[in-house]
């Protein structure tokens, strides 16, 4: 039997995962890539990227994109913060029941909330629009901006709100000189958890939004929903645009995480 | 003169300019400078001080030991103002301060892991509570303004000077060593100029190399800066090196307060006496004025005032032993049943009678061998006896029954069996007492009350000549018949051994 027997390695649990992505992430992309550099002929072209930057309404709704993802962004973190902050904070830290509640919504698919919300606001009169679409983002994306601060505040060490106490800092001096740096490595995980994916949805704007909040997403899948074959190929260079801004984007706040999380040695002689 | 002023004169040779005009009147050093009163902290129902009263003179460094838990750091953390008294309040140069939050009071504190900011670099955390501070300057505005950028780093770079990191300003914190971040905190602290300086176990983290150094440093800091250093410390050693006056704690009270020679030469009680160096401790009686009684002889000895006959505590130093070698030269026999050499002296185990003595000798005797014990007068400390918990010898007499004190008390007696013999444990909060004797499990007569701030410490006597001791909230009357009954819960049974019992 010496020899014969196979080695089973642990690699091979990695196999069906690697499978799936293989078939159902990389091939796409490389389909995508050799779609938006495809010409009608069928030969290499750029003229795909060219539409993408030449095109006004193309840009522009780039742009608002940017702008729905930023603002709802913006939005949420001012709401999630404090929130954080007060859970965080001695009366609240050991009632995980308080933040279950934010995170409970995470568990239920989210085009179903997306359909609840929407049911809810025009309940009370809201009909489809730009607010009602924010609204959407900022609700449904909650969850994942509340709990790296969370995390973060919970975490920190109180002796540096202490020691800054110490030297003569209000509360006030104490929250913007100690407390919200240190909790910056939270904040921009939370953004990046919020902004890219934003960036690429429209199933949101979708439901929720009207005609003015048509986002790139939207765009995309319009382009592939129309079976003309061109058509295939403007889309596809749209998609390459937007996973490459998302990824600078991921490159920026790895970098920012980066800069800010410092984590404190312990006194080591 | 400022701290400044006193830095800039360690590091110039030429005395600092005089003062333009007269200051106002310095205080003087023999003052208290801050004046704790009655202070009592109560954590989920957990009294971590109890009534603690204590002043503190202007300019001493002052050391809070105890062991862990015996309510130091709380007491820090109480003048800091990071916690408020349940009961009590502290005065700062005659000035209450319970209800000024931290940032406005006149101390400073380095902690314990130095709580260093992560994001700030070595400058800039010693600069934090400098750009905090408004000062006095009668030709600005409102008579008073910020520091300028120039003045701060002056200051910053004295500060970073004197505790010898000078060229360290733009480290970031996380790359220096222990003991470096351990100084940047005392920078940060004293760079604020505090009347009082707080340090909280502020040299646990270091090797004892490092200690040693930062030991002698902090000390020299202390005398060249003039300002009153409250240090708190488990460390008995530490304590002794450093400090004016050691206050000692347990259990949140003041066991006492004097400086490190008389502390060590003269604890006040048995709990000082072990925690403060080695000691033997034996339990003896106090036959009369100027004699001690204990392991079968009277022994002369310089204390009295005890009552006749009073049960007290002795302690003697290892050190304070003499050994000789052969038996009937000094007051006790005893055989020597090991010895260590520790460098500059032996210490050895003596058995003498029922009790094993530590001794230390620089002649060594071995073990086997037999020697005489020759005590002082001058060197045995007797101490009032303090007792942490009643302790009786019982019997268990049942399931869930254990008899002692003439009585059938309810106990869990799990893991024992009936006819075992056990040491039983009463903590005080589990006696109580009821108003008629019928009622209790056996009666006794109240003799003692006392006051303890919070609670009455009552003290009953039973009719088989043992004392309870009870923590109550009601005060009892003297002589008064009451009966005992006991909360079987708390009460913690042992197996009892007669030799070891013997032994102690």
């Amino acid at each position: 039997m010496k020899g014969k027997a196979k080695v089973f390695r642990p690699t091979a649990f990695s196999f069906p995962y690697l499978a799936v992505t293989l078939v159902f992430v990389i091939i796409p992309l490389i389909l995508v890539l050799v779609y938006a550099f495809r010409g009608k002929d069928g030969g290499f072209t750029l003229d795909n990227f060219r539409k993408v930057f030449t095109e006004k309404e193309t840009l522009l709704q780039l742009g608002k994109t940017v702008g729905i993802a930023a603002l709802s962004t913006v939005i949420c973190l001012l709401i999630a913060y404090p929130v954080a902050y007060i859970l965080a904070s001695q009366p609240f830290k050991k009632i995980a029941i308080l933040s279950l509640l934010f995170i409970i919504p995470m568990w239920i698919n989210f085009m179903l909330r997306i359909f609840a919300l929407k049911s809810l606001l025009s309940m009370i009169g809201v009909e489809k629009s730009f607010g009602a679409a924010i609204i959407g983002m900022v609700y449904d994306f909650f969850p994942y901006m509340l709990l790296p601060i969370f995390t973060v505040l919970s975490n920190m060490d109180q002796s540096y709100v202490e020691a800054s106490r110490d030297l003569g800092a209000n509360p006030v001096q104490t929250f913007f000189k100690v407390t919200l740096p240190l909790s910056l490595p939270g904040v921009i995980s939370g953004i990046s958890m919020m902004f890219m994916p934003i960036f690429s949805s429209y199933a949101i704007t979708e439901a929720l939004g009207d005609m003015g909040t048509t986002v790139i997403g939207a765009k995309i899948a319009a382009l592939f929903e129309n079976q003309n074959y061109g058509s295939y190929g403007y889309g596809s260079a749209l998609s390459f645009v937007l996973l490459v801004l998302v990824l600078l984007v991921m490159l920026v706040g790895n970098a920012l995480t980066r800069r800010t999380q410092k984590a404190p040695k312990g006194g080591k002689a | 003169m400022s701290i400044f002023d006193k830095i800039k004169k360690i590091f110039t040779k030429e005395p600092a300019p005089a003062p333009e005009k007269p200051a106002a009147p310095t205080p003087k050093k023999g003052e208290n400078i801050i004046e704790i009163k009655g202070i009592t902290k109560v954590f989920d129902g957990v009294t971590v001080l109890d009534n603690l009263s204590l002043g503190i003179k202007r300019g001493q460094f002052v050391t809070l030991l105890g062991p862990s838990g015996c309510g130091k750091t709380t007491l820090l953390r109480l003048i800091a103002g990071f916690e408020t008294p349940t009961e009590g309040e502290i005065f700062i140069e005659g000035v209450p301060i319970t209800g000024i939050p931290p940032y406005k009071r006149p101390v400073n504190t380095v902690f314990q892991k130095y709580a260093l900011f992560p994001h700030l670099n070595v400058f800039k955390n010693v600069a934090f509570g400098l750009k905090l501070k408004t000062i006095k300057d009668p030709t600005a505005k409102k008579g008073e303004r910020k520091y300028t950028k120039a003045e701060i780093a002056e200051k910053v770079n004295l500060a970073l000077k004197l505790v010898g990191l000078e060229d360290y300003g733009h480290r970031d914190v996380n790359s220096l060593s222990g003991g470096q971040q351990q100084r940047v905190a005392i920078a940060r602290a004293i760079v604020c100029e505090p009347k009082v300086l707080l340090l909280d176990e502020p040299l646990g983290a270091l090797d004892l190399k490092m200690r040693k150094e930062m030991q002698i440093e902090l000390k020299k800091m202390h005398e060249n800066l003039g300002i009153t250093f409250i240090f708190v410390t488990h460390d008995q050693e530490e304590a002794l090196t450093m400090s004016d006056m050691i206050v000692v704690l347990n259990d949140g009270v003041i066991q006492q307060i004097d400086r490190p020679k008389k502390i060590y030469d003269e604890p006040k009680n048995a709990f000082v006496a072990d925690f403060i160096g080695e000691s033997n401790i034996l339990s003896g009686v106090m036959e009369k004025d100027f004699v001690i009684s204990f392991l079968g002889k009277s022994l002369p000895c310089v204390d009295k005032g005890f009552e006749k006959n009073e049960k007290v505590d002795v302690v003697i130093r290892p050190e304070d032993i003499k050994i000789t070698d052969g038996a009937g030269n000094g007051h006790f026999d005893g055989q020597v049943l090991t010895s260590v050499f520790k460098g500059t002296y032996y210490e050895m185990i003596v058995l003498a009678g029922e009790y094993e003595f530590t001794v230390q000798s620089q002649v060594e005797f071995r073990p086997g061998s037999t020697v005489s014990l020759e005590i002082v007068p001058d060197s045995i400390h007797i101490m009032k006896k303090i007792l942490t918990i009643n302790k009786y010898i019982g019997k268990v007499t049942g399931e869930n029954a254990v008899t002692f004190c003439n009585g059938e008390f309810s106990i869990p007696t799990a893991g024992f069996e009936v006819g075992d013999d056990v040491v039983v444990y009463v903590p005080f909060d589990a006696v109580e007492l009821t108003d008629d004797e019928e009622d209790g499990v056996i009666g006794a007569a109240v003799t003692q009350s006392l006051y303890k701030g919070t609670y009455y410490q009552v003290q009953v006597y039973t009719d088989t000549d043992e004392d309870f001791y009870i923590d109550t909230a009601d005060e009892w009357d003297m002589d008064d018949r009451v009966g005992v009954k006991i909360d079987g819960a708390k009460v913690r049974l042992e197996k009892y051994d007669p030799q070891e019992e013997e032994a102690e």
